[in-house]
């Protein structure tokens, strides 16, 4: 299969009842680079995630995937190869194994080739133990891990990951990091991550976005960022100055 | 001190506890008839009304509020006035009289859809929309066509459509104003349990009717001991 899809957005607008979450958000994420999408809680992170990743639409404005420079469309076949964690983990009431292995069902995946490729995802994120357990019985911890491995069991080329480690304690927190590693950052896959945790950014990410009130501030390489923000808000919400 | 009125009840109870026991064939008859017109009404209710349900809660359409109350009040129809309609239509001079369903069992088994029909859309829609919008956005975000996403949130509220359909399954099995108009009470033919009793006890025979009665008590006592059940698993899982 062909993997050069990118994702760009151009001057996305989005509104809730008449008061104005988004505005104007253009970006190019690079291809096969990690992106993560930092500020403070209500500034559109998740909101513009979901828009990107075609689950919800804007009121104006463009998501673009590009294929070798040509504009794909947004069918079922493009929304197929990308694929989206949500910060609730939203698992479905039946087992762990039926979980992982939704996303290869839809896609009419035969039960071997589906039962093989859940068997590695569930060994490397340490549920495969646990494959007969109803999702609903995991811990918070086991259920972002299950919900991060539902969602890369599909091999997606683009992956968009909302606040994946945000209830989470100090080790599974490690836990899920290194999952993301491992995972996403070594197969070469696009990343779009939104947290609010600074640290966990620098830790992961190529590139920072800085996200304020519904716009995008700031950007640059994580280093470059975090050494000498361009902007003053950013730079005050590095330093736990920025009052919201 | 004597009372006829009660030697008279004593007496029913007596006679009706030995139909039961005794098996008797009209009595068998007309369970077995009760049971065909309100099961298959359900069925048919439930095959249509589930994913009708399932549908509305999932879109968003102009007059979607509007519908939903629709469905609301058709919950609480009165079913002489389903049967009223029903007849109107179904009679000689109306639009599907030459039919000819008039007092058999298919136009008891319309009437029933009718009333089963609302209660099972309006709940299952409920039962739909009340699934974690992330679970919904979760599916989509793997990748399931529409209609896969339709399928997953009606597993997912299975404990609460299940109960739907027990609570429709409880009111047409009770009801006794729809059938009766549309069905009459052609001994043998159309005669199901609420009918009968009604009859009979009319008639002043009350063997039969306490029977039945009986057997509509245990049914509705299974049918409330199924929803409690149901709703426990809901609430655990
Ligand atoms: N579905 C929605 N309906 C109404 N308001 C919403 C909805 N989703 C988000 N919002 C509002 O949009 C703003 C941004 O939310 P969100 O994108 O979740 O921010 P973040 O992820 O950065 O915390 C918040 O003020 C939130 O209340
Ligand atoms: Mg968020």
């Amino acid at each position: 299969m062909n993997r050069n899809l990118t994702v760009e957005i151009k001057d996305i607008g989005k509104s809730y009842r008449g008061v104005k979450i988004l505005k104007d958000c253009s970006y190019v994420f690079e291809k096969g680079r990690m992106h993560a999408l930092i500020g403070p809680n209500g500034s559109g992170k998740s909101t513009l995630l979901r828009i990107c990743g075609l689950i919800e639409i804007p009121d104006k404005g463009q998501i673009t995937y590009y294929e070798n420079n040509h504009a794909v469309e947004h069918t079922i076949e493009l929304r197929r190869r990308i694929s989206m964690v949500f910060s609730k983990d939203g698992l479905f009431n039946t087992t762990v194994f039926k979980n992982a292995s939704y996303g290869l069902k839809v896609r009419g995946t035969g039960f071997r080739a589906r039962h093989g490729r859940v068997k590695e995802i569930l060994k490397t994120v340490g549920l495969w133990e646990k494959r007969k357990q109803s999702a609903k019985t995991l811990s918070a911890g086991e259920g972002q891990r299950l919900a991060i491995a539902r969602s890369l069991v599909i091999d997606p080329e683009i992956i968009f990951l909302d606040e994946p480690t945000a209830s989470l304690d100090p080790a599974n927190t490690a836990l899920i990091e290194n999952i993301i590693k491992k995972l996403i950052r070594d197969t070469h896959k696009t990343v779009i991550m939104a947290t609010h945790n600074m640290f966990q950014a620098q830790r992961l990410s190529d590139r920072i976005i800085f996200m304020h009130e519904g716009e995008l501030y700031d950007e640059g390489l994580t280093d470059d960022f975090f050494e000498r923000p361009k902007n003053e808000i950013a730079y005050q919400f590095l330093s736990g100055k920025l009052i919201y | 001190m004597y009372n006829p009125n009660m030697a008279l009840l004593i007496e029913g109870f007596q006679r009706a506890f030995s139909l039961l026991v005794h098996l008797d064939p009209e009595l068998l008859g007309i369970i077995y008839l009760s049971m065909k017109v309100s099961g298959l009404a359900l069925c048919i209710a439930a095959i249509s009304g589930i994913p009708l349900g399932a549908v509305i809660g999932l879109r968003r359409f102009f007059g979607k509020g509007l519908v939903v109350s629709i469905l609301n009040t058709f919950m609480g129809l009165p079913p002489v006035v389903v049967g009223l309609f029903l007849y109107l239509i179904l009679s000689r001079s109306g639009p599907m009289g030459f039919m000819g369903l008039l007092y058999s069992p298919t136009a008891m088994i319309m009437a029933q859809i009718i009333l089963a029909l609302p209660i099972i859309i309006a709940l299952s829609l409920a039962a739909v929309t009340s699934v974690d919008e992330t679970v919904k956005q979760s599916a989509q975000a793997l990748g399931a066509t529409s209609g896969q996403i339709s399928y997953l949130v009606i597993n997912e509220a299975r404990y609460s459509i299940m109960a739907a359909v027990i609570a429709a399954f409880g009111r047409v099995i009770a009801e006794v104003g729809a059938v009766l108009i549309v069905g009459g009470n052609i001994a043998g033919y159309t005669r199901v349990m609420t009918t009968t009793i009604a009859l009979e006890t009319d008639k002043g025979d009350f063997e039969l009717a306490l029977a039945l009665g009986i057997v509509l008590l245990a049914i509705s006592l299974i049918v409330n001991a199924g929803l409690h059940l149901i709703q426990k698993k809901g609430v655990r899982s």
